[in-house]
């Protein structure tokens, strides 16, 4: 285990997104950011894995069904010494091996992706393997809300709860939004909960950027994985998409945007630090920014740029459109 | 060909407990004999063939030696992004088995009609291209491939396929068969068109003809060797496969002839003239309205020899 807790290395993961998407003109930095509490945890707290030996036998796997926050993984490797945090500079950079989606050419990655519905079940795989041969690690898949919309990942679920692969534990980092609007305004996915429960699993919901509520959602997994029902587990960690940097939150630009030279990129770090846990350094901007600039009264803040904010279809049935909900906001659906 | 790929891979996995076959919901009767001998190293995976083969994946990556079984396109097409990054990229020990390359399932109509298989999965990096032409080359296939360590693709037909080879001594992936030496002309077959080949090579000694014949197996990697000997030594090359003209085995046969520098043949492709098949009907009728029956193919080399 490393000496960093899991808000310490969220915070560690969201500096380095910025500064990464920074650096390269690099994208997703929202996406980084929904799930950086589920990584800090992740990597910080519940993954048994050994940096002096990527590929040891009995380690915990991981699969980052989201490739797209790949930016998230590499910083959480790196600050666990997988790599030196100084390679993170290089992201998406010529010659580098921190591509835009996560690569398993990198010691620490289990599996590639970037095409989504793919890590689900390859993770399935990995458990259903593992168990045949007895052995007791366990399966972690991150998977993206958005990414539920492919059929791939219903295949995944069907299998997993026939073969009882109670060594699996899928986290979905639900952040209510996906490439053009938010996802209810895209297909209807609520009751999201009810739909894996349908399938079969076992189903947590909390609230995704909180570390304390993140450890209590894996120990549950954990005792779930012991009972009789052998059942796989699925946390729906209710996020923020930009969760940490108020103009990035709940806005769709972000999803492509990186944060420029200027107001962006000063406020984002300005804000971070505003936020940041005790015990541990930023790297790149140690004492934050001396006279940071803010965005100006013309500066795209505090729209959401989705689809249906300007998508007016003459359809014969009523497309609902619904607003940017909070983190927390689903709980009514906990089962 | 099927029973006897079933067979061999029953043999191979009661010595090997890594191997491991899962399929999509498909092979009743045939897979009956692998899941009563060998029921822990067996898995129905349901009619979800992306999950089955990024699956597999995941099975390699932990040690298992993972063949996929389907028939027809759904083994490959359906999944082929999951075959290119997940299998390939991660060069896992996957091996995707189809059953009913080209017309087998002919009557079933187009859905079911495996004929770009060849030229997609040829596309593919570091995936192994296999297609036997009879009992004993299916043998033999599923043998290299158990020991191969890597992504490839098994191409099978289905039944009554005749044995062709008494026995091939030093198989090997990669490498062309000879079946006949001849002169002037020279056939090269892949897959369960073979009988047609056979056929084909009949005819033409009859009429006085005496061409040489090689199987070729392997599809990728391709025995570049043996094609530019024969392109130096015969006149005429002519490709022959139950698939479309457009990126198969005939196009890799051209792609090598096309960058030599000193050839003497120039090469004539048999195959499906880039349509599908709208029509129905059993294998050998569809070859024949097809045009890689076994006149057809005899008709092709006249009009070269004779024009």
């Amino acid at each position: 285990m490393m000496t960093m807790t899991g808000e310490q290395l969220a915070w560690k993961i969201r500096r380095h997104g910025v500064e990464m998407t920074h650096l390269s003109c690099g994208s997703h930095i929202g996406a980084i950011m929904s799930v950086a509490d589920i990584m800090g945890v992740l990597y910080a707290e519940i993954l048994n894995v050994d940096s002096n030996n990527p590929e040891w036998e009995d380690r915990d796997r991981f699969i980052l069904g989201k490739g797209h926050a790949g930016a998230a993984v590499y910083a959480a490797l790196a600050e666990r010494g997988f790599f030196d945090v100084e390679e993170l500079k290089t992201h998406y950079q010529n010659g580098s091996r921190l591509s835009g989606h996560v690569s398993h050419h990198l010691p620490g990655v289990d599996f590639s992706t970037g095409s989504l519905g793919h890590g689900l079940p390859a993770g399935v795989g990995m458990a259903y393997a593992a168990k045949k041969d007895g052995k007791k690690h366990k399966v972690y898949v991150v998977l993206g809300d958005g990414e539920c919309d492919e059929g791939s990942v219903w295949e995944a679920a069907l299998f997993a709860n026939h073969f009882r692969l109670n060594n699996l534990v899928a986290i979905i980092d639900h952040n209510h939004m996906q490439s053009m609007d938010f996802q209810e305004n895209t297909l209807e996915i609520e009751d999201f909960g009810m739909k894996w429960k349908a399938f079969g699993w076992n189903v947590i919901e909390i609230d995704g950027n909180n570390c304390d509520e993140l450890r209590s959602a894996f120990k549950q997994a954990e005792e779930y994985a012991a009972d009789d029902n052998h059942k796989p587990t699925v946390i729906i960690a209710n996020t923020v998409k930009g969760c940490g940097v108020s103009f990035m939150q709940n806005d769709i630009l972000w999803h492509y945007r990186f944060p420029h030279d200027g107001w962006e990129y000063d406020q984002a770090v300005t804000e971070l630090h505003k936020i940041k846990p005790e015990g541990i350094e930023d790297i790149y901007t140690p004492n934050g920014i001396e006279n940071p600039k803010f965005p100006m009264e013309n500066d795209d803040v505090g729209n959401d740029h989705t689809l249906t904010y300007t998508w007016n279809t003459t359809y014969p049935e009523k497309m609902r459109r619904v607003e940017a909900k909070s983190g927390t906001g689903e709980k009514e659906h906990r089962i | 060909m099927r029973d006897t790929f079933v067979k061999t891979l029953v043999e191979l996995a009661k010595e090997n407990k890594n191997i491991e076959l899962v399929t999509g919901d498909l092979g009743f009767g045939v897979l009956k004999p692998y899941w009563e001998q060998l029921p822990d190293q067996f898995t129905n995976a349901g009619i979800a063939e992306q999950n089955m083969t990024s699956m597999a994946a995941g099975m390699a990556l932990e040690g298992k030696v993972v063949f996929t079984y389907s028939i027809g396109n759904f083994p490959t097409l359906r999944c082929l992004e999951q075959i290119r990054n997940d299998c390939a990229y991660h060069h896992a020990n996957v091996k995707i088995v189809c059953v009913g390359g080209g017309f087998v399932y002919g009557a079933l109509g187009m859905s079911h009609q495996a004929t770009e298989d060849i030229a997609v999965l040829r596309a593919l990096p570091d995936v192994v291209v296999m297609a036997p032409g009879d009992l004993v080359e299916a043998i033999e296939c599923t043998k290299a491939l158990v020991d191969y360590e890597g992504t490839a693709y098994l191409r099978l037909g289905r039944g009554g396929e005749k044995r062709i080879h008494d026995k091939i001594d030093n198989f090997e992936i990669g490498k062309a068969i000879k079946v006949k030496d001849g002169k002037k002309v020279v056939l090269f077959s892949t897959g369960a068109i073979f009988e047609e080949v056979e056929k084909a090579y009949d005819i033409l000694v009859e009429k006085g003809y005496e061409p040489a014949v090689y199987t070729f197996p392997t599809i990728k990697p391709l025995d570049v060797e043996l094609i530019q000997k024969c392109s130096k030594d015969f006149d005429l090359i002519v490709s022959c496969e139950e698939h479309n003209i457009v990126g198969g085995f005939g196009s890799a046969v051209a792609e090598v002839m096309a960058e030599m520098k000193d050839k003497k043949a120039y090469l004539i492709r048999a195959g499906i003239n880039d349509e599908y098949g709208s029509i129905v009907g059993n294998q050998k009728y569809l070859r024949e309205q097809y045009g890689i029956a076994a006149d057809s193919i005899v008709e092709k080399i006249e009009k070269e020899i004779d024009g």
